[in-house]
């Protein structure tokens, strides 16, 4: 890859608040809805709400250019995009022949900092959000992706990985709305 | 460390889904407020145990309110509060002048209504900041005037 992948200087804060923040917030979600299926669909929607206007911020910020491929575009996502906006950088893995899935292997995740996940929650995907905002960002840039957390290791699996799959270019139309 | 416009994205995210998942109607208004303000109290109990850990024992209490006001908000906000008012009494009036959340709101008078929401959340840290330190309160916010500038009345609770 040719390209110099350069993260821009944002103001940043201590991840702390933002971990707690996000933490409040999950235990609303399971007060309200109870059912952690549910709250897994609803994380996910609010990270797609958060994505698509996420990704403005990033353009605006970043002057990242057309991606050739999606390979290059999995590397703005982890050395551009998580680094610029949560610090950390996921391992790009696990392409498939046709190179048109990949995945992110997460050593590190601030939204998990303090979390432990109780026998009776062992449905819950903690970290749903980032599965929405990576198909919100995505979205407004023409790509159709399924996002999945295939394993986490808050429910006892070795490791963290999102699976990544594009499923379509999108046509030039109207950009779409809130979930 | 993360970038300041995730957790503001998280914020605006958070406002926006309880909007929507409580029913419209000027009866249920006061439902948003409240359970936002609920998310902030976890959120502030959880953040000040944290930050407070490394710090000697505070004098009185006084000397919290300034710790919070200073340490407190600028680990929320970025900037500590522009001026604190007290009647000496157990009331306090936390004022700063271009509170982070607001800067994003048109200043006309017109959306002074629809800001509540969005500050319910860091009363709700103060009191829970508070609460964790010993002091039950009462944090209301006070939008009487122009965004950004903000307000927050802080009173124990006898």
């Amino acid at each position: 890859m040719s390209r110099q992948l350069r993260v821009p200087d944002v103001k940043r804060i201590n991840s702390e608040l933002f971990t707690l923040t996000y933490g409040s917030l999950v235990a609303q979600l399971i007060k309200d809805f109870e059912d952690d299926e549910e709250v897994n669909k609803q994380l996910e929607k609010m990270g797609y709400n958060i994505g698509i206007r996420l990704i403005e911020e990033f353009l605006a910020r970043t002057n990242t250019g057309k991606c050739q491929d999606l390979k290059e575009t999995a590397e703005v996502i982890s050395k551009v995009g998580f680094k610029m906006f949560l610090g950390i950088t996921p391992t790009v893995t696990g392409w498939d022949a046709e190179g048109r899935e990949f995945s992110l292997m997460f050593d590190e995740n601030p939204l998990t900092e303090f979390v432990e996940l109780p026998e009776s929650h062992k449905q819950l995907r903690y970290s749903n959000i980032l599965c929405g905002v990576l198909r919100g960002a995505l979205q407004m840039i023409h790509m159709k992706v399924e996002t999945e957390f295939v394993r986490d290791t808050l429910r006892g699996d070795d490791a963290t990985e999102m699976r990544i799959r594009l499923l379509e270019i999108l046509q030039d139309q109207a950009p779409p709305g809130e979930d | 460390e993360v970038a300041e416009s995730v957790f503001d994205f998280l914020h605006m995210e958070m406002v926006n889904y309880v909007q929507q998942s409580t029913p419209a109607g000027a009866s249920h208004k006061d439902e948003v407020v409240y359970k936002l303000e609920r998310i902030g109290f976890q959120t502030g109990q959880a953040t000040i145990e944290r930050c407070t850990k490394d710090v000697h024992r505070f004098k009185d209490q006084l000397d919290v309110i300034k710790f919070l006001c200073k340490e407190f908000w600028t680990l929320a906000y970025g900037k500590q509060i522009d001026n604190l008012r007290t009647n000496h009494r157990g009331v306090y009036v936390l004022q700063d002048n271009r509170f982070r959340v607001f800067a994003n709101i048109s200043n006309s008078k017109q959306f002074l209504e629809n800001a509540a929401p969005y500050a319910a959340f860091a009363c709700g840290m103060l009191r829970g900041a508070l609460a964790n330190l010993g002091i039950v309160s009462v944090v209301t916010a006070d939008l009487g005037q122009t965004l950004p500038s903000y307000n927050q009345r802080v009173s124990r609770a006898k």
